[in-house]
């Protein structure tokens, strides 16, 4: 197997949860990380419901995960999911981009937003060699076809064997990997392992490998990303969709770490690839720069609202396939939809017996198999501060200097701002000041005089 | 140097950590928050000062405490610190137990915030495992430890839990070298230091024979393990110093020792073990 793929009277809010009013623009979604896998958990008590998203871009006869799990899961436990799921997600959480415009300074009124709406915008392993699988420690206590996947469910008492049973069934597993396996055989944990049936996998009709899913109830509210590391070259990127009822979602074995966010930047960066660019640049810069250990957040938020929207929250109906279990099904008293398009959806009061809320917490982590030696452990605080990363733009108005006593010290002050604004950037991206600058169309900086010129003149 | 009370140390030591962590460390806590935590704390001392009647007792340990929470807790809320910083420090004046406080302030005050107040929560993960800080921590923190005379609280504490954790290690089948490299990811959590050089190292709150202290400290640890590692939650060690702190007058009743006087402060204990008695 090419890919071992595994995800593995002060009541003041503290923090920026204030109203926002300007306007979505743009955004860098998970596509542009390449090699990134995408999972979302949805956990509430010891219930949980994992799906897990792949890049996999092999032979699909080729393709196998295996993933521990806590239990021998049943068929019903398991689904095969909508990479949908994932893109709404990732559109409604994904880094954004604002914009506002300056009023006039000749102008007395009250500024006016310009509206702009941009947003919206095989033969199964379990049949063969049953008695090679028991003198190799591993027993086979399920085997399920859901889907486009063969899926078994194994348990083993000894990782050699295990590794041995895997490559016997045609895995195509790399060649450590039973030393990776062993901690997780030891803790009594059942390995998940799925491959593409190819003829259902036609069948389907679909290009892609649809993202697996599965529910069980475990105390561990954790992540094997260890596993998955058995054949890495290089930092692996994850993105974490965390769904929850309470607050926030952060590792508990390493730190979480906010991103950069909510300042001004250059307004160039809504041309073309600009932003997307930026982000990827940033966040490369923000990693290193923590020595890739930390994980970021990159969002968080009630689902039921946002300001601004980057898409729209997710309707009950697609929160279920996400695996979200306490949101009414979908015939039962539904929320109302948000309106599509908006660039921002307020909060609704709770209503009476109301449906319970859904907290999204995004986590981005940038791993190395030296710097994340122990798999991701995580909790879910009370904190309920909301976080995006939001950049904003503010462009400047068009005024003439001598427009009115107003206008000059205005365009002074638009001049010196578009300057720190370029700082910031060449600070949180580790890139060029004077290539932004030209990028900026700013007039390059004066030439600095020496001190003593003019001294005595 | 001699002649100081070795809480200065740790209250120096306390606030060096805090600035360091509110600065290069991205904590979610406001400054504001850790003024009224003080404030509070200190408000409070004063307010049971005076209706015990006490007179000359300094205000180190209220400071102590409010750093404590400030290090330990974060909230989405200016209440919550202050609040929680009162409680802690009534819990010493109201909670004894023959003249002894059964309950570390802090540690008291961080898992009622955890199990009843809203938008409290504690982030262990949040120092990181950066080798400097855990050099400072166990630095700084042995110096305090030593001089309340409790030193062997904090070194038999991670004896005994990074013990288990290796053994734990070792028993999953790790290979030695990825064994070693989760023993150290976990042996420099800065929470894990901190907790140990500063609340179980406590002299107040611990048993007075050098035995029985040895003991309790040790059971503290294999609870917090037990916690950590077999219950998969986080936080294991403030739980278990919290669940196990009752346990503290037992040990006294069994194993009666000589009691801890801060410097400067025989005073005090000598007054409110008066006064122990008769609120008993």
């Amino acid at each position: 197997m090419k890919n071992l793929f595994v995800v593995g009277a002060l009541a003041a809010v503290v923090g920026s949860a204030h109203a926002f009013c300007g306007f979505y623009v743009g955004k860098a979604d998970a596509n542009l990380f390449n090699e990134a896998s995408q999972v979302i958990v949805v956990r509430d008590g010891d219930k949980t419901v994992v799906s897990m998203l792949n890049d996999y871009k092999g032979e699909l006869k080729e393709f196998a995960i295996v993933v521990p799990v806590p239990a021998v899961l049943q068929k019903g436990q398991i689904n095969v999911g909508d990479k949908k799921t994932f893109d709404r997600l990732d559109a409604y959480s994904a880094p954004r981009l604002a914009e506002y415009y300056d009023p006039n300074p000749c102008d007395r009124r009250q500024y006016e937003m310009m509206r702009k709406d941009m947003a919206g915008s095989a033969v199964p392993a379990a049949a063969s060699a049953p008695m090679a699988a028991k003198a190799l420690g591993v027993t086979v206590e399920a085997s399920y076809t859901v889907g486009e996947y063969d899926i078994v469910i194994l348990s083993a008492t000894q990782s050699d064997g295990l590794e041995t049973w895997l490559k016997q069934s045609g895995y195509r597993i790399p060649a450590n990997s039973a030393k990776a396996l062993a901690p997780y055989i030891r803790q009594n944990m059942k390995f998940f392992v799925a491959r593409v049936n190819l003829a259902e996998q036609a069948k389907t009709g679909f290009q892609m490998l649809r993202p697996l899913q599965f529910a069980y109830e475990s105390e561990k509210f954790m992540l094997p990303i260890r596993l998955g590391m058995v054949n890495a070259n290089g930092p692996q990127d994850l993105i974490a969709y965390m769904l929850t009822k309470n607050g926030r979602v952060e590792t508990s074995n390493y730190r979480t770490v906010k991103l950069p966010a909510n300042m001004d930047l250059p307004v160039f960066l809504k041309q073309g690839d600009e932003f997307r660019n930026f982000y990827k640049s940033m966040f490369g810069e923000q990693a290193k720069k923590e020595g890739y250990r930390a994980v970021f957040t990159e969002y968080f938020w009630d689902m039921g609202w946002c300001d601004p929207c980057a898409a729209d929250p997710l309707s009950p109906d697609e929160l279920r396939k996400a695996g979200v279990f306490w949101v009414g099904a979908p015939n039962g008293d539904a929320q109302p939809m948000p309106q599509p398009g908006q660039p921002r959806i307020m909060p609704r009061p709770p209503m009476p017996g109301g449906a319970q809320p859904v907290m999204l917490t995004r986590l981005h982590v940038r791993y190395t198999p030296e710097t994340f030696p122990e798999d991701l452990m995580f909790q879910e605080t009370k904190d309920r501060q909301n976080f995006q990363t939001r950049y904003v733009l503010r462009h400047p108005a068009k005024v003439e200097p001598n427009a009115c006593p107003e206008a000059k010290p205005y365009l002074d002050g638009v001049v010196k701002r578009q300057e720190s604004e370029a700082q910031q950037l060449a600070t949180l991206t580790g890139g060029d000041i004077n290539v932004i600058r030209k990028k900026l169309t700013l007039p390059p900086m004066p030439p600095q005089k020496p001190w003593w010129d003019g001294l005595w003149k | 140097m001699k002649g100081l009370d070795a809480r200065l140390f740790q209250i120096a030591f306390q606030a060096v950590l805090l600035t360091a962590g509110v600065l290069l460390r991205d904590f979610s806590l406001l400054p504001l928050q850790m003024a009224l935590a003080l404030a509070s704390a200190a408000a409070t001392q004063a307010l049971w000062l005076r209706v015990f009647g006490l007179i000359g007792v300094g205000y180190l340990s209220p400071l102590i405490t409010g750093f404590g929470l400030s290090l330990l807790l974060r909230a989405d809320s200016l209440w919550l610190h202050p609040l929680v910083a009162c409680l802690a420090i009534s819990s010493k004046f109201l909670i004894r137990f023959r003249g002894k406080h059964v309950f570390n302030p802090a540690n008291f005050g961080v898992g009622l915030a955890l199990l009843g107040l809203p938008g409290a929560w504690v982030s262990p993960g949040q120092w990181g495992n950066d080798l400097g800080i855990a050099v400072w921590l166990i630095g700084f923190g042995a110096l305090v430890a030593q001089r309340a005379r409790r030193d062997d609280a904090a070194f038999l504490f991670l004896g005994t839990f990074l013990g288990l954790t290796a053994a734990r290690l070792f028993y999953l089948g790790h290979t030695f070298e990825r064994g070693w490299d989760i023993w150290c990811h976990q042996a420099l959590n800065g929470a894990l230091l901190l907790f140990a050089f500063f609340m179980i190292s406590d002299p107040m709150t611990l048993p007075d024979r050098p035995l029985a202290r040895r003991l309790h400290v040790a059971l503290v640890a294999c609870a917090a393990f037990c916690w950590q590692f077999l219950y998969y939650r986080p936080n294991g060690a403030l739980w278990a110093l919290l669940c196990l702190a009752p346990m503290v007058p037992v040990w006294d009743a069994i194993l009666p020792g000589k009691r801890h006087n801060w410097r400067g402060n025989r005073l005090l204990q000598n007054i409110v073990a008066a006064q122990g008695k008769m609120w008993r």
